[in-house]
């Protein structure tokens, strides 16, 4: 599978450096490795999801409870999960850190993901949820370690986009 | 059933658990029984209460949650109860207040239940080990009481009248609500 297992790994001990202890994911390609490295670690508690809005529930029960989390998604899960993000971990302040593969972009060969593409960033913008591209291995650690510290000196929602360059080996 | 004769039944023992209620009516009568530091009121986000008890059990274990569910709110996330099912937290109580319809709209609309949808059915069909239906105040507060005990998920769906009180105005504001419930999940670690 052209998925970059190299660079899964370095996001995901990005992630558990930061102090990650629960993830939730709804699987989609670009993430498999990394639901496989939660699976296999006892570390960390890993919830797979029926629907992506329900991962916005649990991080917001988790941190409440005094445990850092983190959501896996597509884009389209994000697009999913919007009433949540708003309603919950903004409207009650939470630190939730969102890993979004940022599918549709250039380089795209399936027309299903075209649309979510397209207006993923600026829905980001819109919805006031600070958010980086990760795009070179070497920038995923600070940044997700940067992302962390943001979210929580701000108590709202950050994003980080797993970018084709990062995810995918052509 | 009135769901204020259903909780006034439940709050004894809700005062020992974390205790995450939804909106509108169902909040605002909890409070009124007398708020504690120990209950959030998720006034919006309709549909993730049960996603927050999940992860409050999950991350706590040691700690008894308890999700003060309803019909229009679950419905809204029906996946939910196939995902507590699947990690079924035994430390999790479900209650869901069924009343068939949205209350809090103005004008009683009829919910699915009303025309046939069995949630306790539905829970069990999702894989939720205690799944059961009461219609009384006496078997609600047995049945929870059971449920508390029985350390093991369960879904208790409650059928109560479609009633509610006067406003949902409550004098505790969101955001205290919110920091001093994630102060009471902490009060192990911080030796208070």
């Amino acid at each position: 599978m052209p998925v970059s297992e190299t660079n899964s790994q370095i996001i995901y001990s990005a992630l558990k450096e930061s102090g990650v202890r629960l993830i939730s994911v709804l699987p989609e390609t670009w993430l498999v490795h990394m639901v496989t490295l939660a699976e296999e670690d006892t570390d960390v508690t890993l919830v797979r999801l029926a629907r992506e809005e329900e991962g916005i529930g649990i991080s917001a029960g988790a941190h409440l409870a005094g445990i850092s989390s983190a959501m896996l998604m597509q884009n389209h899960g994000l697009l999913a999960s919007l009433n949540g993000i708003v309603s919950l971990a903004q409207l009650y302040r939470i630190p939730l850190l969102m890993l979004i593969s940022l599918r549709g972009g250039f380089g795209e060969e399936h027309p299903w993901q075209t649309e979510g593409g397209m207006v993923t960033e600026a829905l980001l913008e819109t919805l006031r949820v600070p958010f980086e591209r990760l795009q070179a291995p070497e920038h995923v650690a600070p940044r997700v370690r940067e992302a962390k510290t943001l979210a929580n000196a701000a108590i709202r929602p950050v994003a980080l986009l797993l970018c084709r360059e990062l995810m995918w080996e052509d | 059933m009135l769901r204020s004769e259903a909780l006034e039944a439940m709050y004894p023992e809700l005062t020992s658990c974390a205790v995450v209620s939804i909106m509108g009516a169902t909040a605002a009568e909890l409070s009124s029984l007398g708020h504690r530091p120990n209950f959030f009121y998720l006034q919006h986000a309709m549909g993730l209460a049960s996603s927050m008890g999940l992860g409050i059990a999950l991350s706590r274990p040691q700690e008894k949650v308890v999700v003060l569910d309803g019909d229009g709110s679950i419905l809204m996330n029906l996946g939910s109860l196939t995902t507590l099912a699947r990690y079924r937290p035994s430390n999790l109580v479900h209650v869901v207040f069924d009343n068939e319809v949205l209350l809090s709209v103005g004008r009683s609309f009829a919910t699915a239940t009303a025309t046939g949808s069995n949630l306790a059915e539905l829970a069990k069909a999702a894989g939720v080990p205690r799944a059961a239906s009461v219609n009384t105040v006496e078997g609600c507060r047995q049945a929870f009481q059971e449920a508390l005990a029985a350390e093991e998920l369960t879904t208790l769906v409650v059928k109560v009248e479609p009633q509610g009180p006067a406003n949902y105005l409550m004098d505790v504001h969101m955001l205290e609500n919110r920091f001093e419930f994630q102060r009471y999940l902490a009060r192990d670690r911080q030796g208070t």
